[in-house]
């Protein structure tokens, strides 16, 4: 394709066409944006929120200005670094930048180009309905991992990156005194911000026994940064005096109207509940959930794209060591190919956009030997994590039968049981046929791990969370843009 | 839009703006640049939204995936209020009808409060 930059997307009929595009302005997609648009591509980059950072680098409001001091932030001068380049990249019209934009569907055309639909996140369109390209990027980043627990549908009950995001975008906190609870290193950095906005937290809950990290703790080595960074989190927990109780759950969430305390106990490794280690803690106004995290596969499935189920459970996608996906001309950067956090994110990013804005222009590129020995390290570190917090065994039978686990059509624990017992619905996809589980708002987003864990009475298999995952309209999306769809 | 980076140096807040609109005709304020969910929460409400069973929902996932904090603004339905700013003025509702994905492929959906121009697909 031309290389020509001029300072306007070349129209195609109605449809602007790119080189590269990439969805998704986080670590990932920033970084592939930069790398892409140096390599001398026409690219476009689309992204749901209003302000690029993802929601790693979520920040204040610029169109505010609202002064951001990157306090409640790690890498925050890398952010800046990578926003430059982008920045500079917008103005020179290499990058064609739609904010508050959704794709809510893709398709790879016989001519070997990608079609995006898009929709707006909100507000009036942006006179953009779709665009073409022949390099695709995709670093959508994932979301909060949720396992149901009786009470979790209460007001005041998030997931604990939403209480991270709610404070890095608006610099308040949806609550006063907050219990935490799940499982993984990220819950400390949550906790951190809450005292940083001025809350408490009365205790983070942690269900592993971190036991998990002894064989594998020289990983951490290897990338000295999260080492220092869960040094901080030591001092502010004493600082504090946040109790970090380990081997924990939460079995239970109080609160009529709105959540005002829980109950825990310790669990074993095997999932049971340690008699006489029940507590009650009560004065709280919020709790943040969080089991790991959800790549958002939705928009790769729709092409097809290979799956598989990683080391901490969740549905990823395969990539080379250039970051192409089994599908041609596809590449994916961040949580996507298997959760690892920013920093390895950042890597995946630049190289999945160097090599797709090379080949947009008939070369080749590949990933330099030290950037495969970074993402080598930060892979290894970040499976140690995994396997030292994993779902823990035994949160199936902490269920009551009222205890919704669909929060979108409001099915229970008991009506899923029943379905599975009684009509062999030993699936997701099954259940989203007998239940309406998954059938909502949020298409399954909340609870497909969770239903396909209880559809196999086990642990969630590949086939359910890959139909789990499964959107056709990734979006909600008003009925007059399906009436307008152009072939 | 301004797309001007911040500087890494601390600087000095200026007393923020405040941005006003209306919650169910009540007045709601936040900073601006605040979510409209920032607003809500701020006025002391934590809870917005009615299920199909009569259950309270107000943010869950905080960042745009659940539509637990859905809200009706300026007429259009299905709205996150995690995710969009309080505009001055803005008029922000409830959200109306059962909570249910509506119309395609949902016969039963007896809800005539939505036009077919917001209805919403998801499936």
């Amino acid at each position: 394709m031309n290389a020509k930059h001029d300072s306007q997307p070349r129209e195609t009929g109605t449809r602007p066409s790119f080189d590269v595009a990439i969805v998704g302005a986080g670590p990932a997609g920033l970084a592939a944006a930069g790398a892409a648009a140096s390599e001398g591509a026409r690219v476009v980059v689309i992204d749901a929120a209003d302000q690029p950072g993802g929601q790693y680098w979520r920040h204040r409001s610029e169109s505010a200005g609202v002064p951001e001091d990157g306090k409640l932030h790690h890498g925050w001068n890398e952010y800046l670094d990578l926003r430059r380049t982008f920045d500079e990249h917008v103005a020179s019209g290499a990058i064609h930048y739609l904010p508050r934009t959704s794709v809510w569907m893709l398709r790879k055309r016989a001519d070997e180009d990608f079609l995006l639909e898009l929709t707006p996140s909100w507000g009036p369109p942006s006179g953009i309905r779709s665009v073409t390209a022949t390099r695709l990027v995709l670093a959508t980043g994932g979301y909060d991992r949720q396992i149901p627990v009786p009470g979790w549908d209460l007001p005041g009950v998030m997931a604990a990156g939403g209480i991270q995001g709610f404070v890095k975008q608006n610099g308040t906190l949806p609550g006063k005194r907050f219990v935490v609870g799940g499982t993984g290193p990220f819950l400390l950095p949550v906790a951190a911000n809450i005292v940083a906005a001025g809350g408490s937290v009365a205790a983070v809950c942690e269900s592993s026994n971190l036991m998990g990290w002894l064989p594998r703790a020289h990983r951490a080595a290897g990338v000295p940064a999260k080492g220092v960074e869960g040094a901080g989190y030591v001092w502010e927990f004493l600082k504090h005096r946040i109790p970090y109780r380990t081997s924990t759950v939460i079995t239970e969430i109080l609160g009529d109207d709105h959540v005002t305390g829980v109950r825990t106990a310790k669990v074993r490794p095997t999932g049971e509940i340690v008699a006489g280690s029940e507590r009650e803690i009560t004065g709280i106004d919020g709790v943040g959930l969080g089991w790991g995290f959800t790549p958002q596969l939705e928009l790769p499935l729709q092409l097809g794209v290979s799956t598989r189920v990683d080391v901490d459970g969740s549905l990823i996608a395969p990539v080379d060591d250039a970051q192409h996906s089994s599908v041609a001309g596809l590449l994916l950067a961040g949580e996507l190919t298997g959760v690892g956090g920013a920093a390895l994110a950042v890597i995946e990013g630049r190289i999945a956009g160097r090599v797709a804005g090379a080949e947009s222009q008939g070369r080749s590129a590949v990933a330099s030997a030290r950037e495969l020995r970074e993402i080598g390290r930060q892979r290894r570190f970040a499976e140690a994590m995994h396997l030292a917090h994993p779902v823990p065994q035994g949160w199936q039978d902490r269920l009551t039968p009222e205890t919704t686990v669909c929060r979108c059509e409001e099915v229970t624990a008991g009506e899923i049981c029943a379905s599975r017992e009684t009509l062999a619905s030993e699936d997701q996809r099954a259940l989203k046929g007998t239940t309406r589980a998954g059938m909502g708002w949020c298409q399954g987003r909340v609870c497909g791990f969770a239903v396909s864990g209880l559809a196999s009475n086990d642990v969630a298999d590949h086939t359910s969370l890959a139909n789990a995952a499964k959107r056709p309209i990734a979006q909600p999306l008003p009925l007059s843009q399906l009436a307008n769809l152009e072939n | 839009m301004s797309h001007a980076a911040h500087s890494p140096s601390p600087q000095t807040p200026q007393a923020s703006q405040r941005v006003r609109a209306t919650f169910d005709g009540e007045p709601i304020e936040t900073a601006a640049g605040s979510s409209i969910a920032a607003a809500l929460t701020e006025s002391g409400c934590s809870a917005w939204r009615t299920t199909a069973n009569g259950k309270q929902r107000g943010l869950f996932c905080g960042i745009g995936i659940c539509f637990d904090c859905i809200v009706e603004v300026d007429g259009e339905s299905g709205q996150r209020a995690c995710m969009i700013p309080l505009e001055d003025g803005m008029d922000v509702r409830p959200q109306r009808s059962r909570s249910s994905a509506p119309p395609t492929g949902d016969a039963t959906s007896n809800d005539s409060s939505v036009s077919d121009s917001n209805s919403e697909a998801t499936k």
